[in-house]
């Protein structure tokens, strides 16, 4: 066992857990947005910030998805200079998908109503790789990944090209914390399998029992008409 | 080619070699270096190589032509070292060759004109070594780049090449040569500076039987190119520093990851590899030890970011060039998941240097906590544009000035920056720093690989940070939020400054937004690429504020601030501005005086440039 102190609560947790890990154990709320319980962390968003203090060093911040607890660690998880990290983040999320109504909620959680800095076109895809991890880890066919960098990475097939590897199963649509991904959209030249073939179902029934649908989808029929 | 089977064998091959040596034999290096061979060095050489065969009849000394790597002197290319004489050519030229050819290498006479003149005496200098630019540098890593032909192993070998390694193949323990790294104080030059030999130590302790270690060859900074000249020039020394590090760590398998747009880097290094196996200094068994080691070379593909030590693994392994997050440190889990060193190219160069000359000597160079030399590009606006190679610890002074021979065109130096896209730069007041880690770090930059960027009083500091935001933000891989978004909301202030439209509180919000994005970044490139716009905060605030309030770019840089006119007093009405104005924005006859049309004037600077009279002034 691993003993730190989180917010100044002593804590044992079993080796091998992150500070996320102990931090839900514990029901101290950490905003995130690349994470999710049924796959590896990603450490992308860098919303789950928490400062970890030393008495020898600087204190500094780690995300706390893919950050390992440590022995003796003492970590503040809502410090000034974690908010301000987390206002600023969330500013610029909200400067690139200002009309996307999770990200406006998400800003607003923090404290933050405008952007001082808006890119030229809204874009609701924030890039935390869900889809794609998703495609990978649970479904187990990487039809889709991310191309390109910088401002201009987005999710597509491998060299934007019709993929065979797709079964069509939309885990990726269910799992996009913004609503935006869509297959059609990003397959729609490809010709994959339609959302009611048969073998399709069987893998929709796979997220449904385990509950893969993001947290703002109450109902999963809702997204079935697509 | 000969198979050396043990120390004993490779003394008796090198000393065959150094006996068929003439020491008075004639030897013409010419640089075939990137830079030299844009000037024509290869045509150079080839000429050379004809000339001396035609001639020959006459002549009754023996030549050696050899095409090698990087002199350094990049300024005054294409260079030619005649030897043993060590007399200095610069800027030869196809047609000097038959001159200095019957000349110099026959006759044994200087040719005056070909001399490397120093621009403060106003004197010719013969000698090499007597050069301002050599004479005050400490050439450890670099000393036989402008000597040997890479092309040949041979030529290593006669200077000593794969002694150390025999030596701590046979005399140390892995442990032994652990110790002696950590002893003479060698850091991470790739800029972090993280203690090599402690690296090491941290890997070999790791359980497990596969380690890897990688030779970090991205180099992707703008305007630096020390990795590439030392593998280019002696891509050996980095092999066996490979292989002794193979050895302490108790790797077998190393990887050297160099970026594809070093064609010529890659088939030195390759070559050298090839030669290094037939030998057996690479391979199974080498040189009898019992220690096995190979490496590969892996291209990169033209992502910066690919020169980030976790996205570089991801790329060998043939995944997207993107860092993952630390811990697990590579020395735990690096490369397939195994533990992994990764040093850059000079590192691993200094490894030999640090058994063949010894620990003490390379520990006493250098400041407490930076031994060693460091090598520098140094480019931009100064005289003697190169590659440089200095003790840590020298003043950025001496560097510019005595090295690097002063600001062109009798400029003021503005600033230094130091650790391209990643660093920071150090204003002309502070010239007395120490070159060191600790130093560069207090003044807001990096020692980082070695660019050098020299400023002069013309640089405009808010375009100069621009630019390497610009370059940043490009090769941003788009990962996580704080360097994809806050790097382009950073360049898009930037841009916005220097287009005039600058708001009250931008400075405010750089440094607000830098300081958030380099505490939050996932990788390196992220947490240093606000460093180049928060040092010129921190040391120009005056010109941000006046681009900001007064809508004034100080140095004349910035088109969107700035109006050309002709000065009435200075205009001799000679027409020359008139006739080179692309946009004809220019009107006025001959003799009178000339007037720029601000509405046509396209403020590319061309009048200026071409005016004698100084009378064009920017405002």
């Amino acid at each position: 066992m691993i003993h730190l102190t989180i917010d100044e609560k002593p804590i044992e947790i079993p080796e091998g857990r992150t500070l996320l890990d102990a931090c839900h154990e514990h029901g101290i709320h950490i905003p995130t947005l690349c994470y999710h319980h049924a796959l590896e962390p990603y450490g992308a968003c860098r919303l789950c910030m928490v400062e970890i203090l030393h008495p020898s060093q600087p204190s500094r911040l780690v995300a706390s998805c893919v950050y390992p607890c440590e022995e003796g660690l003492i970590v503040q998880t809502n410090s000034a200079a974690v908010q301000r990290n987390r206002r600023m983040t969330a500013e610029l999320l909200l400067g690139s998908a200002y009309n996307t109504p999770e990200i406006v909620a998400l800003a607003e959680e923090l404290g933050v109503k405008e952007a001082r800095f808006q890119m030229p076109e809204e874009d609701s895809c924030v890039l935390c790789g869900l889809c794609v991890r998703a495609c990978d880890e649970i479904v187990g066919v990487r039809a889709i990944s991310l191309i390109h960098r910088g401002v201009s990475k987005k999710v597509s097939t491998p060299f934007e090209v019709s993929s065979s590897s797709c079964i069509g199963c939309r885990t990726c649509e269910l799992i996009c914390p913004t609503g935006r991904f869509s297959l059609n959209e990003i397959t729609a030249f490809q010709g994959v399998p339609q959302w009611d073939s048969k073998y399709t179902r069987l893998y929709r029934q796979v997220f449904e029992d385990s509950d893969l649908r993001p947290y703002f989808v109450q109902d999963v029929s809702t997204l079935r008409e697509g | 080619m000969l198979k050396i089977d043990s120390p004993a064998h490779l003394d008796t091959w090198r000393a065959e070699l150094v006996d068929a040596t003439d020491p008075e034999r004639q030897r013409i290096a010419v640089c075939g270096d990137t830079s030299c061979r844009v000037y024509g060095s290869e045509k150079v050489w080839s000429a050379f190589t004809n000339e001396i065969s035609q001639q020959g009849v006459d002549c009754s000394v023996d030549y050696d032509v050899k095409l090698t790597g990087c002199h350094g002197f990049c300024e005054k290319g294409p260079l030619v070292v005649i030897r043993p004489q060590g007399i200095f050519y610069t800027h030869v030229g196809v047609k000097d060759v038959p001159e200095i050819v019957s000349e110099t290498v026959v006759g044994g006479r200087i040719i005056e004109r070909l001399l490397y003149t120093d621009p403060n005496s106003g004197e010719t200098i013969q000698q090499e070594e007597d050069v301002p630019f050599y004479k005050h540098q400490l050439r450890l890593i670099l000393n036989l780049n402008g000597i040997l032909d890479p092309s040949y192993i041979e030529e290593y070998i006669t200077f000593g090449g794969y002694g150390s390694l025999s030596q701590v193949l046979f005399a140390l323990t892995p442990e032994e040569v652990i110790e002696k790294v950590k002893m003479s104080g060698l850091r991470g030059r790739g800029g972090a500076g993280f203690p090599t030999g402690l690296k090491w130590e941290l890997c070999r302790n790791q359980p497990g039987d596969v380690k890897y270690v990688i030779c970090n060859a991205d180099e992707g900074d703008p305007g630096a190119y020390m990795d590439r000249s030392i593998m280019e020039g002696n891509p050996h020394r980095v092999l066996e520093g490979m292989i002794i590090g193979g050895y302490a760590i108790g790797a077998n398998h190393g990887y050297v990851y160099i970026r594809n747009e070093y064609p010529r880097a890659v088939k030195h290094l390759q070559r050298a590899i090839d030669q290094a196996e037939e030998c057996g200094f690479l391979g199974e068994n080498i040189l009898g030890s019992g220690f096995d080691f190979k490496v590969r070379i892996k291209l990169g593909s033209g992502a910066f970011v690919c020169g980030e030590e976790t996205a570089l693994m991801q790329s060998i392994e043939g995944r997207v060039g993107e860092p993952r997050p630390r811990p697990p440190y590579p020395t735990e889990s690096g490369l397939w998941g195994k533990p992994t060193n990764i040093n850059n190219v000079k590192s691993w160069a200094s490894v030999p240097i640090i058994f063949g000359k010894g620990v003490e000597l390379f520990a006493n160079i250098g400041t407490e906590n930076s031994k060693g030399t460091a090598i520098f590009s140094v480019v931009g606006n100064i005289n003697n544009t190169g590659l440089v190679e200095v003790p840590m610890g020298i003043s950025l002074r001496e560097l510019i000035f005595d090295i690097g021979g002063g600001i062109p065109n009798g400029k003021a130096l503005k600033a230094v920056q130091i650790g391209g896209p990643s660093g920071g730069c150090i204003p002309a007041k502070h010239l007395d720093v120490p070159v060191d880690y600790e130093s560069l770090n207090e003044l807001g930059a990096i020692m980082g690989s070695g660019g050098m960027v020299i400023a002069d009083e013309d640089t405009c500091m808010v375009d100069f940070a621009r630019y390497f935001m610009a370059f940043t933000q490009e090769e941003s891989c788009g990962k996580c939020v704080p360097c994809r978004l806050g790097t382009k909301a950073m360049l898009a202030t930037l841009e916005r400054i220097c287009a005039g439209d600058g708001q009250p509180d931008d400075v405010d919000y750089l440094i607000e937004l830098g300081n958030e994005i380099k505490s939050s970044s996932l990788c390196g490139l992220g947490q240093t690429a606000p460093n180049p716009v928060l040092s010129s905060i921190r040391y120009f605030r005056d010109e941000y504020e006046a681009h900001i309030m007064d809508a004034t770019c100080p140095a004349g840089v910035c088109k969107g601030l700035i109006t050309y006119s002709v000065i009435p007093e200075n205009c001799t009405g000679c027409m020359v501005c008139l006739r080179n104005c692309p946009t004809d924005a220019i009107s006025g006859g001959k003799q009178e005086i000339h007037v720029i049309d601000v509405e046509k004037c396209t403020r590319c600077g061309m009048c200026r440039s071409v005016c004698k009279f100084d009378a064009i002034k920017v405002i």
